[in-house]
């Protein structure tokens, strides 16, 4: 409704209908703006329980407690969750696994973009093929046949063994490779053969401007796509119950906080604080990029 | 939308160039010479190496673990390994409970799918035809529940359905339907993957939303005013207009969808407590993780995750030849 205000009133008079198509629209716009705010609302109602939930007194938990609000929020769940439980060891190996599988899987797959779409070689397609298809392996059918692959490893390089990190990292690093080829292709794409053409000209190799000159321009499309490596790895919760089998010191956060779920005597208030501990770093990387994200995931689907 | 190089699938090798546009002609000309051959392989080979061990040789090793009778006593070596070539997916098509599993994993994935591209695409489009402050509100909302890991998701649904402690039970009772007071969501087969479906749309709507709007934005006004200037009403625009020009999208997000939604293991696992009373809400990924490692019959487990991983192929071969005839350059 805005709209009629701000319009100038040279376009208002030269066009008799215009006022009332805007007031329609404006009435339309009016119906959908509070259908979208209804909708938000509920989409983030989740979230908005979970931490509420989470600064909620115990005994009001227990009680069964329904009030959308709390008068006495205490921090008694992240004491609980954190001192008792040891979340912050959990906390920090979900991080530890998610940073190096980030940069790895993003340096890897960044260099493998450059050889898909600056160069044309024989077997160019075939390759593109097999990342895509690659892609739609249900990785959760892998986990018989990499149990035992990190077994065996794991007695040559005990690092990668199970009940190691190091197992995770490097089972996440291969799952996050394909689709991060996918998406960062079409940002090493949009790189103009210009740019390439100077920096030959003033003497630059090849891995040189693939360092110095693709890498800095394409930085920002490689952080959105890290998001992904990012949130697969700190998400995932099968290959970190299947891998960690006794080494409790090395279990990550999905696990950590399935250990709370006990039949009949749930600790949701240690559910929950340990969930939005859990959440929050995820949530804050995922706002920060999304722009980028978007403008990515476009260019990836379009792929 | 990133633009992409447009690259021909056979683009012309060696010395002879000049067929096709002239950025491909020019590329073949700068990057085929001698040296430079081996040049994308050096670039390629740390990624593919990694590929190839941990994807490429899993799936080999998948089938082959697939044809053995593999259990505990031969993984610690104290009884022989046994070929036994298909018998393990003879078992498999001999057991009932087989196809009970397959059966749910087609329909919960199918509901799955069906819904999030439902809601995530009419929510595009009223994006649209929103106030820039509200639709960032939507996007925001949505991106939240969209990064909200599934662990999570699932703890928080899970408590908000709960019997005795959960809001919604306590909200249906007290606007006075007690039948639900103390109801168990997940007791039930159909209202246990009912409520893990709500889990499952309520986290991968947001992809739908933001490609399909990313699509909208990327079809030319200047089409819909035409249109609009022709007389065509908002419905006629959006099927006739909109649809046809928004359909490679719509095919990739639907395949996309179908892939995730067959996968599905995390949600089902936790929701359902490893897969339901007696197994009820088991799908095709929690059944074989659950042979393999709770029942130690690996060679079983691994025959599940052959038919699983044949059946997303076959998808995927689809999408391909979809792709394809749309006309879709790689």
């Amino acid at each position: 409704m805005t709209a009629v205000d701000v319009s100038p009133v040279s376009r208002r008079t030269t066009n008799d209908e215009a006022p009332q198509k805007l007031r329609k629209q404006g009435k339309r716009r009016f119906g959908a703006d509070a259908a979208a705010i209804v909708i938000a609302l509920i989409v983030a109602f989740p979230l908005f329980w979970m931490v509420l939930s989470a600064l909620k007194p115990k005994t009001a938990l227990d009680a069964g407690d329904a009030a959308p609000y709390t008068l006495e929020p205490s921090l008694d769940s992240f004491g609980r969750v954190l001192g008792v439980n040891n979340f912050g060891q959990y906390f920090l190996n979900s991080v530890i696994v998610a940073l190096v599988v980030v940069v790895l899987s993003t340096v890897l797959a960044f260099l493998a973009a450059v050889a898909l779409t600056r160069y044309n070689f024989k077997m160019r397609t075939k390759l593109l093929i097999i990342i895509l298809v690659s892609q739609m392996v249900p990785v959760e059918a892998l986990t018989i046949p990499l149990f035992f692959l990190l077994r065996n490893a794991g007695e040559a390089i005990p690092l990668v063994g199970l009940n190691q990190l190091g197992s995770l990292v490097l089972v996440h690093v291969g799952f996050s490779i394909p689709f991060a080829i996918w998406m960062l292709r079409g940002f090493v794409a949009a790189v103009p053969l210009e740019v390439e053409e100077a920096a030959r000209l003033d003497g630059a190799s090849s891995f040189r401007f693939v360092r110095s000159i693709l890498f800095p321009l394409v930085a920002p499309g490689v952080v959105a796509c890290s998001v992904f490596s990012f949130i697969s790895t700190w998400n995932d919760f099968l290959f970190a119950k299947t891998f960690i089998i006794s080494a409790q010191e090395n279990q990550t956060l999905p696990m950590a906080l399935l250990t709370f779920f006990k039949p009949d005597q749930n600790d949701w208030g240690a559910i929950m604080a340990g969930s939005v501990i859990m959440t929050i770093p995820v949530l804050i990387f995922f706002v920060s990029v999304q722009r980028k994200l978007v403008s990515g995931l476009a260019g990836a689907v379009k792929g | 939308m990133t633009a992409l190089t447009p690259v021909l699938p056979d683009a012309p090798q060696g010395g002879t160039p000049g067929k096709g546009s002239t950025t491909a002609a020019r590329k073949s000309r700068r990057f085929s010479n001698g040296k430079r051959g081996l040049e994308p392989w050096l670039y390629l080979a740390p990624a593919f190496i990694v590929l190839i061990a941990l994807l490429g040789y899993p799936i080999f090793q998948l089938i082959n673990v697939s044809l053995y009778d593999y259990r505990q006593a031969q993984v610690s070596g104290k009884a022989p390994l046994n070929f036994v070539g298909l018998e393990n997916y003879q078992k498999l098509f001999a057991d009932p409970q087989f196809w009970t599993v397959l059966g749910n994993t087609v329909v919960f994935a199918t509901a799955c799918v069906v819904f999030t591209l439902l809601v995530g695409s009419s929510l595009a489009v009223l994006a649209t035809r929103l106030r820039p402050w509200v639709r960032s509100m939507l996007f925001v909302v949505s991106l939240g529940a969209w990064a909200t890991p599934a662990v999570t998701g699932s703890a928080v649904w899970l408590f908000l359905f709960e019997p005795t402690l959960g809001l919604v039970n306590k909200t249906l009772v007290a606007i006075g339907l007690t039948q639900f007071e103390g109801y168990s969501w997940t007791y039930d087969k159909w209202s246990a993957f009912g409520l893990v479906a709500s889990e499952v749309v309520w986290c991968s709507f947001p992809f739908v939303l933001v490609t399909v709007y990313a699509g909208i934005q990327a079809i030319p006004t200047e089409v819909i005013e035409a249109a609009r200037i022709d007389g065509a009403s908002m419905p006629r625009i959006a099927r006739s207009i909109m649809l046809p020009m928004l359909r490679p999208i719509v095919i990739v997000v639907t395949i996309q969808s179908i892939i995730w939604n067959f996968k599905i293991f995390s949600q089902i696992y936790i929701m359902t407590n490893g897969g339901g009373i007696a197994g009820q809400n088991l799908v095709l990924n929690v059944y074989g993780y659950q042979q393999a490692f709770a029942a130690s019959l690996y060679g079983l487990g691994s025959a599940l995750g052959v038919i699983m991983t044949a059946l997303l192929m076959v998808i995927t071969l689809v999408y391909l030849r979809i792709l394809k005839r749309t006309g879709e350059a790689l």
